[in-house]
């Protein structure tokens, strides 16, 4: 597929954008500015972008711990992901659910989620959704190399693809499970063979490369569409920071990420075919830097300027009704 | 007006075409909703028929059979909840729910919560409850007290046919997440069930029967042992109120307390356990805002602390009985 010089520019924006957004959280992080637990998606951004790209609204995504770039690239307001992560009444969930439950369900983003494999049965559920509503929505299930080794991944692709759901399961395998490689946890070398056993077609793409996600996820998306059913794709990808913000990285070398930052970095890789191409000059992609600074800068001080959560709001929507 | 007697399973059923009927948003899935016979006709209408003739009326898109797969069926269930259908997923007995526990206690239970009130989960889970049928310990248990414990979740215990259809379609039409917990040794039994749709409300205990010496609290099955130890108390001049909690969350606690006022003593018998259960929770209810109420000792009549187990005899002697309800509430007279 053809992309104009604005997709483009405007795919840059999304994956700068998270790029800028995690290396700015891990800096408050470690600063001691943001509470809880973080888990940075940078170094995926081209998984995000280039799947979340044949996206509409209507159309839903699940995330995992690793949520922020799913919640960017579906559009979710990045003052108010910040303003949550930071546990503000401003947040997009009113500070109840932090970094690792960030969700908008009028952009389509059902949640990052606490549970490793858990969002994959409720993208199956959003999928049977939009086939008895008629929607013509398709949902994508986000999750790592280590979700495949749970059962709800195993449940949820063999139930998609006897009722051909309108769904794609998509891997986003990092090479490892929190600390554990996944040459370990896993006996085969590409998790995409797995979809044999669900009578589906399973799909290796470089995680690291937006054009080859693109292809290979809108491939899947129309497929899902037209009511063919689940596609899974593997994309092979790297996390630049650790499982969590401080984790020391004890079960890797420096070596190892640094040769992938240099050769294989999705933005730098990116930005080198676009220019290259001509669609787009390298002047305008610096153009897009600064305005992604400042409005990092903006949800950042957004955020901090916001109020906590009254502490009246506890008990507030546990339920839709429950009488006392 | 004619007396309309339909069995338990028969009310089931009942609402859940009535609530299929009304909303084209109302699905049913499970294993073997339809069990079979392809995708027009049922062959097992679910394995003790609560579902039968749903797909012949409503098709394969609303009535879905589903793999032997929990995780996925209850998550499912839950993910289609949150955009926008009002599912009632049906998980074969509450003993499987170990298998799907994740899916009812991280994700249904909270997404509302998480999402800052920017979800909703109208679920219904359907599941059968209770001993008495020689099923043994994995297919006998009373585990209603576990979803209750969750924020999030409500359960509901009926314990005759009209309630079983009235607080079915209450709970279908809600929009939180309900676990609704069937006695399966009732389902053959019968009472009088009207054919118009009715609503049996969510948080409402009802009194099933009225009497001014002591509270019987109790829910599902052992409503109707508790009825049947109050026969034998008034026929040796002891008027029980026996009341039936219906839903244990959300809790009648007004009503347990009203009882109380007017008893001042108070018997709880629940078929499940005793540690962190109902009766338990009931007593620590009366313990907290009732103990200016009470005239004498709290008794418990729960099963042991044990597995169901196998054999008739001892399953029977698990089951709590009329007569150790009888023997409880003298107990708790004499102090």
């Amino acid at each position: 597929m053809e992309f104009s010089g604005d997709r483009l520019v405007e795919t840059y924006r999304t994956m700068r954008t998270i790029r800028s957004f995690e290396q700015t959280l891990n800096e408050l992080s470690q600063a001691g500015r943001v509470p809880g637990f973080l888990h940075l998606y940078a170094g995926e951004e081209a998984i995000a972008a280039g799947v979340c790209s044949s996206l509409a609204d209507g159309d839903y995504v699940t995330s995992t711990h690793r949520g922020h770039g799913h919640s960017i690239a579906k559009g979710v307001d990045l003052n108010a992901m910040m303003a949550e992560i930071f546990g503000k009444s401003t947040g997009i969930c009113r500070g109840k659910g932090g970094s690792m439950h960030i969700a908008d369900v009028s952009k389509g983003m059902l949640g990052a989620n606490g549970i490793v494999g858990a969002g994959i049965p409720l993208a199956i559920g959003a999928a049977l959704s939009a086939k008895v509503r008629k929607s013509g929505g398709v949902t994508i299930a986000f999750f790592g190399d280590g979700a495949t080794n749970q059962g709800a991944f195993h449940e949820s692709l063999n139930i998609a693809s006897i009722l051909k759901l309108p769904v794609v399961f998509v891997i986003e395998n990092n090479g490892y499970g929190e600390a554990t490689p996944v040459e370990y946890h896993v006996n085969i070398p590409d998790l995409a063979v797995r979809a044999t056993s669900y009578g589906i077609p399973g799909v290796i793409a470089d995680g690291m490369d937006f054009f080859d996600v693109f292809e290979k996820a809108s491939t899947a998306i129309e497929r899902a569409r037209r009511g063919d059913g689940p596609t899974l794709i593997e994309c092979k990808t790297y996390r630049y920071f650790g499982h969590y913000v401080g984790d020391p990285l004890t079960y890797r070398s420096k070596e190892e990420t640094e040769k992938v930052r240099s050769s294989r970095d999705p933005i730098d890789n990116f930005e080198k075919r676009v220019v290259s191409g001509g669609k787009v000059s390298a002047s305008a992609l610096r153009a897009v830097d600064d305005q992604v600074s400042k409005a990092i800068a903006e949800a950042v001080k957004f955020a901090e300027a916001s109020p906590p959560p009254s502490v009246s709001e506890l008990l507030t929507d546990v339920y839709v009704n429950y009488p006392s | 007006m004619a007396s309309r007697k339909r069995a338990f399973v028969q009310a089931i059923n009942e609402a859940l075409f009535q609530a299929m009927e009304h909303d084209p948003l109302v699905i049913v899935l499970g294993e073997d909703v339809a069990g079979g016979a392809g995708q027009k006709e049922d062959a097992w209408g679910g394995v003790m028929g609560a579902t039968k003739g749903l797909i012949g009326r409503f098709g394969a898109d609303r009535v879905i059979d589903t793999p032997i797969s929990e995780t996925g069926l209850i998550g499912m269930a839950v993910g289609a909840a949150a955009t926008g259908l009002r599912p009632v997923a049906e998980l074969m007995f509450m003993d499987f729910i170990g298998v799907c526990f994740d899916q009812l206690l991280n994700q249904a239970a909270k997404l509302r919560y998480m999402f800052g009130g920017k979800a909703k989960v109208p679920l219904v889970v359907r599941t059968m409850i209770g001993a008495g049928v020689r099923a043994a310990a994995q297919h006998s248990q009373s585990l209603h007290a576990l979803t209750t414990a969750i924020p999030g979740l409500k359960t509901v215990v009926p314990s005759n046919p009209y309630d079983a259809k009235g607080l079915l379609l209450a709970a279908i039409a809600d929009d939180d997440p309900v676990i609704f917990c069937e006695p399966k040794s009732l389902y053959t039994v019968s009472g009088e069930v009207p054919e118009e749709p009715y609503i049996v409300p969510l948080g409402k205990a009802a009194i099933a029967r009225q009497g001014g010496s002591v509270t019987i609290v109790a829910c599902g099955r052992m409503v109707d042992t508790s009825l049947a130890a109050a026969k034998t108390l008034a026929g040796m001049g002891i008027e029980a109120e026996v009341v039936d909690l219906r839903t244990l969350s959300p809790l009648d606690e007004e009503t347990v307390l009203q009882s109380l006022g007017k008893t001042g003593y108070l018997v709880v018998v629940d078929e499940a356990p005793p540690r962190c259960g109902m009766a338990t929770d009931i007593a620590a209810l009366a313990a907290d805002k009732g103990f200016d109420l009470l005239r004498g000792p709290i008794r418990r009549v729960t099963a042991p602390h044990s597995p169901v187990p196998f054999s008739p005899i001892l399953e029977d002697a698990y089951i709590p009985s009329p007569a150790q309800v009888v023997e409880a509430v003298h107990s708790a007279l004499e102090g």
